[in-house]
């Protein structure tokens, strides 16, 4: 068979496998959804199951995408969990307290509080780390452990339940049609891939992660990035616990964002960011997060029966990794979606230099020690 | 990569973080101390967490009961994992407390630390949920719901429901279950189902059933999901009242009305969902009683005892349909 350049190149673009993974997840649901695709207006607001996927999956992007910085940096956070469910009881606790839980004014006090909390997390976690040296699989677990535990104490254990509708747009609401969390996620990936972009800041990112010492001996300060990444993530988390809390309108301590790092590692990896540190996807870690949602949906519409949903994302996990991996590919399928180039020095996945952005597409490519 | 001075502080690290996973959740309440002298019963009580309404009320109902009593309880949280609750009776244990009591998180697995705890002769109590074990002396009594009977009743009161909506032809279900592999969660289900195959068994299907994990955002994810896949449910079971909570607003999302579109029956009882039910948004609420400190304090006495108790002691819950939803709601405590 032969392959035109075209087509070839297509296959190595980053992307490809997540998006062609995304692509037959969607399909397969389309013998048992009919209209899986169609999307009709009910009530003044579009309806429809990939309206759904992307209304339940904007906390996952969010939180996601603050990972993929934090990742990037060789680092990974396990707290986005616990500040989700901080983020959360806060807010909801302030407004519950509210005489008038519609004033607009509250709700953003209450919001700034969440917010402020998320960030005081974030500076936790980077002083730990990039401070104090420690490593961050421990640095961040504390405050996955000890985070929940505070977000109980806030809401006394019990699941508050506020009747706020300003405060229900942000995760529940709709807005020109569409739900109001797809306008805020995609703020929050423009601004993230216009300042890691179109400024050096995502260069800097990824020469920390490389190789943390060399950068600062070139000049860059390491620490202070990792600082940042690791705020930039609580704040994401944050976001998308205000997203959660307002979408049920409850803080829930205890369950709320339970298990979200996991996913959200996942959907940085499935997005083709090296654990390692050094280079990094936004775009990828989009796909990635829509990918996990969407198999989450898929589970409930096929009828997989409740005591093999776990086997059964974890076969789609192992399928997608397997993929992904360019020496499986190889095996598999011989040399058409294979390798391409490889780069000699130790360079273990296949993706293109990370995201679209032309600027910096002549980035060099960094060394994973 | 990994010198000695990063792996030293990563090792104060996890003792700092593992420090405080024992220490965050433990929660002595001493209030026996000052009772007449004489020891005050030390009763260890491991609570699967506080995933809702129901169970904090629970909570609290334990605890103010132990403080009437004047015993001295230890309390923990096992944050929905059994293995905290394992380790949390492994150190009530290791105190050698008078009586355990504890609301399994999961069915099985308890084998080892209930033997460990007969091996020292510590009587151990089961509150709300129960257990399968090899042996059955390795627990005393069951304090708690029939969980299979509120399936039952779910299904019977579903009847009520139904005539009442005036509702023909066929009862498409859509069960929302509980935590899997949880008691409740599989007993609601069966009682449920047997209600449905003895008297039903033509007119009303489950057509789709799946976890919402207890919680309401996994009820409103869930839900989500059935109405696209299966738009013509008109009948939502869900196994407590925080799912169904979370069900209404992916019905009223999906432009239906809760209530009247799609008739909802769920179990527990708990404010939120007594509220819910005074708006006309579910139909049914089969009860389940967490306030079972006190019954959980007299047996306590009576083991302590030696005297002989029935296995099982079940709580005393009610049935509510919506139009007693408005004069129950002020009595809800939890």
């Amino acid at each position: 068979m032969t392959t035109t350049p075209r087509l070839r190149a297509l296959t190595q673009h980053h992307l490809f496998w997540p998006v062609a993974v995304l692509v037959v997840l969607l399909l397969i649901n389309v013998p048992f959804t009919p209209d899986f695709f169609s999307i009709k207006m009910t009530d003044g607001h579009l309806y429809g199951s990939l309206v759904s996927i992307v209304l339940f999956g904007s906390p996952l992007i969010l939180v996601a995408v603050g990972m993929t910085l934090v990742i990037a940096t060789g680092g990974i956070d396990l707290s986005v969990g616990a500040v989700v469910a901080i983020t959360g009881a806060l807010t909801c606790s302030y407004i519950s307290d509210q005489s008038d839980q519609g004033a607009l004014a509250g709700v953003f006090l209450a919001m700034g509080i969440g917010l402020v909390a998320a960030v005081v997390c974030g500076l936790w976690n980077g002083f730990l780390v990039a401070r104090m040296g420690i490593q961050p699989i421990i640095a961040t677990l504390i405050i996955m452990v000890a985070g929940r535990g505070v977000a109980q104490l806030i809401t006394d254990g019990q699941i508050i339940t506020i009747n706020s509708e300003p405060y229900k747009l942000i995760g529940g609401g709709y807005w020109l049609t569409l739900p109001f969390s797809i306008f805020v996620v995609a703020a929050v990936v423009a601004v993230t891939v216009a300042l890691t972009r179109k400024t050096a800041l995502g260069l800097l990112v990824e020469s920390v992660g490389g190789n943390a010492e060399a950068s600062r001996l070139v000049g860059i300060r390491s620490r202070r990035i990792k600082i940042m990444c690791y705020v930039f993530c609580a704040l994401c988390a944050g976001i998308a616990g205000l997203m959660i809390s307002s979408n049920t309108s409850a803080a829930d301590g205890n369950n709320a964002g339970l298990w979200i790092e996991l996913d959200a590692i996942l959907a940085v990896v499935i997005g083709g960011t090296s654990l390692l540190g050094g280079r990094f996807s936004i775009g990828g870690t989009v796909v990635g997060a829509l990918v996990i949602q969407t198999l989450t949906t898929t589970i409930y519409t096929i009828g997989v029966p409740t005591q093999t949903n776990l086997v059964f994302k974890a076969a789609v996990v192992i399928v997608v990794c397997l993929l992904q991996s360019p020496k499986f590919r190889a095996k598999v399928f011989g040399n058409k979606f294979g390798p391409g180039k490889r780069t000699k020095g130790g360079d273990t996945t296949s993706t293109a230099p990370a995201d679209a952005a032309p600027t910096t597409t002549a980035a060099p490519k960094m060394e994973v020690s | 990569m990994l010198n000695r001075r990063n792996f030293l502080t990563a090792a104060v690290g996890v003792a700092a973080a593992t420090g405080l996973a024992a220490c965050a959740k433990e929660d002595d309440s001493s209030s026996g101390s000052t009772s007449g002298g004489s020891k005050a019963i030390v009763l260890g009580f491991s609570q699967v967490g506080s995933e809702s309404g129901w169970r904090s009320a629970n909570t609290d109902s334990v605890k103010s009961a132990a403080k009437e009593a004047g015993y001295t309880l230890k309390f923990s949280d096992a944050q929905q994992k059994q293995e905290n609750q394992i380790s949390a009776i492994r150190s009530y244990i290791t105190q050698g407390v008078d009586v355990i009591a504890f609301s399994p998180v999961v069915v099985t697995g308890w084998d080892a630390v209930l033997k460990e705890a007969k091996a020292k002769k510590i009587p151990v109590v089961l509150t709300d949920r129960s257990v399968e074990t090899s042996d059955e002396s390795l627990y005393v009594t069951l304090v708690g719901s029939d969980f299979t009977d509120e399936g039952r009743r779910a299904g019977k009161i579903l009847e009520k429901v139904i005539a009442k909506a005036g509702l023909k032809g066929d009862v498409k279900i859509a069960q929302l279950e509980g935590t899997t592999g949880a008691a409740p969660a599989i007993e609601r289900a069966k009682g449920f189902k047997e209600v449905m195959d003895a008297d039903h068994a033509d007119d009303w299907k489950i057509v789709v059933s799946q976890t919402g994990d207890f919680t309401r955002a996994g009820g409103k994810q869930v839900m989500a999901a059935f109405l696209q896949s299966n738009p013509d449910i008109n009948v939502l079971f869900a196994h407590n009242d925080d799912m169904g909570i979370g069900a209404i607003q992916a019905i009223e999302a999906a432009g239906k009305k809760p209530g009247k579109d799609i008739l909802i029956v769920t179990i527990d009882g708990v404010k939120d969902g007594f509220i819910a039910m005074s708006e006309g948004k579910i139909n049914a609420i089969v009860e389940c009683n967490p306030l079972l400190g006190p019954q959980l304090m007299e047996v306590v006495q009576k083991v302590k005892n030696g005297e002989t108790v029935e296995r099982w002691i079940k709580t005393k819950e009610g049935d509510f349909m919506q139009d007693q939803a408005a004069a129950a709601l002020p009595t809800r405590k939890y």
